[in-house]
């Protein structure tokens, strides 16, 4: 399948026809998701409303590890295969998976504030997540920095792939250290222990963050083909300005 | 409506955390909606220039 995509061609034509499908879908689960997590789900009986923020702030979460993942798995296929394409995967995922983390933290602190009476605290779980958005900046920085687009692409790709060690830390920080952060209680060996009425809506948001992940990032890796084919054009068209005052 | 956008006292977390989500998320769908159309027409503006230019060359080639 991966040697399949490889060609750019057949990238941009599978592309094509899903981007349209992905905005879509995406609408659609938030048109039902958002007024779920907004007005049909009930408070909770210790948090009140406050557990609404839980929608957002845990698909904001999710995703952001998952784009990490995406970012780390693009950066090795990249290092290890030189696919262009790969690179232009992890230059999609990168800014989404930001947002994402930012907005985790964000999110965190204003249901920390009126449950936990702290806007934030240097527990592991919260420090780690931090780590990730550090992460992700220190990434686009990097490339930015680099003028050479192989260069950064190849320094990029070992930065990823050095941080994927966070993504455990993340995972089991509230296993690991006695954290202010609660357990899992979505993805636990033994079932989820969020009541249903609470299980689907964070479901259906998090379903509808991922496709709206999926859509970013096509949409984003077909702008960047477009780019290259204009660059290349506009540098075949200045050799041959070139070509024409040298005769 | 009044009670659930008082969100029983809570509104000054709930609603920012909602208006946060929404403006990170929106300004990413602008922001590559707009790089997808800039580079479409970036292209198109090239392609545009270099069509008069591919013509000669292929009238010069006929010649």
């Amino acid at each position: 399948m991966w040697s399949y995509l490889a060609n750019p061609e057949r990238f941009d034509r599978l592309a094509r026809a899903m981007i349209p499908w992905t905005w879509g879908v995406a609408a659609l689960l938030f048109a039902i998701g958002l007024p779920w997590a907004l007005v049909i789900s009930p408070p909770d009986y210790q948090q009140s409303e406050t557990v609404r923020i839980m929608y957002v702030h845990v698909p904001a979460a999710w995703l952001a590890m998952f784009a990490y993942s995406g970012l780390a798995i693009s950066s090795f296929v990249y290092f290890v295969w030189r696919h262009n394409l790969a690179d232009l995967a992890a230059r999609a995922l990168a800014p989404a998976g930001a947002v994402f983390a930012f907005l985790c933290l964000a999110t965190g602190a204003l249901w920390g504030r009126p449950m936990w009476g702290a806007w934030w605290v240097w527990d592991a779980r919260l420090t780690s997540m931090l780590v990730l958005f550090l992460l992700y900046l220190g990434y686009m920085a990097l490339r930015a920095a680099i003028e050479d687009e192989k260069l950064a692409a190849r320094a990029g790709a070992i930065l990823a792939m050095a941080g994927v060690l966070n993504l455990p830390i993340i995972k089991f920080s509230v296993d690991w250290w006695n954290t202010l952060h609660q357990p899992a209680s979505v993805f636990r060996f033994d079932g989820p222990t969020i009541h249903a009425s609470k299980l689907w809506p964070l479901s259906i948001m998090a379903l509808a963050f991922t496709v709206l992940l999926t859509a970013l990032v096509l949409t984003q890796m077909r702008a960047m083909i477009l780019a290259r084919k204009a660059d290349a054009l506009e540098r075949r068209r200045e050799r041959q300005l070139e070509l024409e005052a040298g005769l | 409506m009044s009670a659930f956008l008082a969100m029983d006292g809570y509104a000054a977390f709930v609603w920012p955390a909602y208006g946060l989500t929404l403006l990170g998320v929106g300004g990413l769908v602008v922001w590559t909606i707009k790089a997808r159309r800039d580079a479409s027409a970036r292209l198109a503006r090239l392609q545009a220039l270099d069509a008069p230019a591919q013509d000669a060359l292929a009238q010069d080639g006929g010649a």
